[in-house]
């Protein structure tokens, strides 16, 4: 799965005490950079990923030879200019790249599997604040990412209220819905259904989990896409044939599509770090954290903030977006909003919609202007 | 359109906290952020005009005045400026309502259709009235309710607002606005200029 090479690794000595009670240390998080940090150490940009992404954001992904998952956004003169900022981003611990994780070894080298602890977005982001020392970052000039990405900018700096300049949560929420727990746990439910899966007990030599890990990430892969976009890219074309086989074959291009998709994930991902990353999206309740009141989480917060939803993102709708403004605007906080017109779903954030990235570009070099 | 700009600046002290509603490309918030050091935050419903607010370094918010002034607390602003837009509001009175709620004070302008040009255009051509501050056709005009400035100025003392100055705009000038003078200027101002608070 993971290859050692090419991973770039901070060992975090710190023990960190975890929501779920217990505490890990000398953990290693993994990440990559792109760009240079100036000599004041004031153009960093801390980039979150989401469910499925990691530390390469853009460039030739060195594990999967793949594209990075934002390189739309992110690159030389691209909306987050790296010939102009210094950007940032790890691997979730809990993921699949290089941070500590499921398929790492306990203390007794037996791999972790399901005995690794239950991990929460407010963990994530309190071990990749170690990357802020690391590199002696004083203060970030940005933090952004989209979904899950999104969940832990506002963990970040609800955590850290003075630690970012700026803070553009995208396509995301406050607090994960019943309809998107239940997503995650019918992926999670086709993981464990496979016998491969072992009670997460698997190893490398093992066969993986594939077939409900590929299933999961078809199920999930249809909520990041609207009804419209998939009708106007596949309609009811038939996938090499001139018509219906009247079979269980893959007759229409979106089954072979979502097949493809499903197939494909396996080879990068690992089964139990989908159980683990959907478990800590389905905990996020950040105005949970502070007894229903979501602006309290920003009170501190002397940041300007930007948040971007997509017109036809149902799965983070924009509603969900517009009550993190909400409860922004009802503590004075600088925000600024927008939705993006698009019919690509949620997925649009990763993709070429050149409004968003048109109004990304334009919010980081203006603010960075007033520096 | 420029001079009203500079009105609505004159009305406001330097270092305050501002809100425009239906804040447009955001030529007014770009003008008093970078004259008068204001914190300046706009309101706007069109998604292009959004853009190119945020293209100017502007914050703000994409959204509807009739539904979404309501998640600004009260009197969370030193003034809230309002140009030329209550008249296309299906509820003016409301948004009049929420712009005094969320402002401690509140700028309103409002293009006078009782102005001279206006009255002899429909008198003497019989069509409705287009003019500078009046641009559209009958069919494709944004504005539901237009008014002159003796129907604002009545309205608002009908509703015990406080009316703190009332500007008479025509051209490059601009006068004070009071019970003597109503009706003069209800006829020679293209523009009326209301700071007011309740």
């Amino acid at each position: 799965m993971n290859t050692e090479k090419n991973i770039k690794t901070l060992i975090v000595k710190k023990p960190l005490k975890l929501d779920c009670g217990k505490t890990i240390k000398d953990f290693p998080i993994a990440y990559e950079t792109y760009g240079s940090l100036n000599s004041k150490k004031d153009n960093a940009i801390l980039v979150f990923h989401a469910l499925t992404g990691d530390q390469f954001v853009t460039g030739i992904n060195p594990v999967t030879n793949k594209e990075g998952w934002w390189s739309y956004a992110v690159g030389p003169d691209k909306a987050i200019d790296t010939n102009k900022y210094f950007v940032i981003c790890s691997n979730v611990i809990g993921g699949c790249m290089g941070s500590y994780g499921p398929s790492h070894k306990d203390p007794d080298q037996k791999i972790f599997g399901t005995n690794f602890p239950v991990i929460t977005i407010n963990d994530m982001v309190n071990a990749q604040y170690n990357l802020l020392d690391h590199f002696g970052i004083d203060k970030l000039f940005s933090i952004t990412g989209g979904s899950m990405g999104g969940m832990q900018v506002l963990q970040f700096i609800s955590n850290f209220p003075d630690k970012s300049k700026t803070v553009i949560p995208i396509a995301t929420t406050s607090s994960h819905s019943a309809q998107n727990i239940a997503f995650n746990e019918l992926g999670r439910q086709a993981i464990t259904a496979d016998s491969n899966w072992k009670d997460g007990n698997y190893t490398s030599n093992d066969t993986n989990p594939g077939k409900g890990l590929a299933v999961a990430r078809m199920a999930a892969h249809i909520t990041y896409l609207s009804k419209k976009g998939l009708q106007e890219k596949f309609g009811r074309k038939l996938q090499e044939r001139e018509d219906l086989k009247f079979g269980f074959d893959a007759d229409f291009q979106i089954e072979s599509y979502l097949r493809y998709q499903g197939s494909v994930f396996v080879d990068r991902f690992d089964a139990n770090s989908y159980l683990y990353i959907t478990r800590a999206m389905d905990y996020f309740d950040l105005a949970k954290q502070f007894n229903g009141n979501l602006s309290e989480a920003f009170k501190n917060a002397n940041a300007k903030f930007f948040i971007i939803s997509f017109t036809s993102d149902w799965l983070y709708p924009t509603q969900e977006n517009k009550d993190i403004v909400i409860a922004l605007n009802s503590i004075g906080a600088d925000v600024g909003f927008v939705e993006i017109e698009s019919d690509k779903g949620h997925d649009s954030f990763l993709l070429d919609v050149p409004d968003f990235l048109g109004a990304l570009k334009n919010f980081l070099d203006k603010s960075y202007e007033e520096n | 359109m420029k001079n009203e700009f500079q009105v609505i600046a004159d009305l406001i002290e330097k270092d305050k906290k501002v809100l425009d509603v239906g804040c447009a490309d955001g030529t007014l918030m770009k003008f008093l952020k970078d004259n008068k050091n204001i914190n300046i935050r706009g309101l706007e419903i069109s998604k292009e005009r959004v853009q190119e607010c945020i293209a100017k370094g502007l914050t703000v918010i994409e959204g509807n005045a009739e539904k979404d002034l309501k998640q600004f607390p009260d009197k969370s602003f030193d003034y809230v400026i309002l140009s030329q837009t209550l008249q296309a509001f299906l509820n003016p009175e409301l948004v009049l309502n929420e712009l005094l709620r969320v402002g401690k004070k509140a700028i309103v302008t409002i293009p006078n259709f009782g102005y001279w040009k206006v009255r002899f255009h429909l008198l003497f051509k019989g069509t409705m009235p287009i003019t500078k501050t009046l641009p559209d056709e009958w069919y494709n005009t944004p504005n539901l309710h237009m008014c002159t400035i003796k129907d604002f100025f009545h309205f608002v003392k009908s509703k015990d607002i406080k009316i703190f100055k009332s500007l008479a705009l025509n051209n490059l000038n601009s006068s004070i606005i009071n019970m003597s003078n109503l009706g003069v200027k209800n006829l020679f101002a293209d523009l009326g200029i209301f700071l007011i608070e309740k």
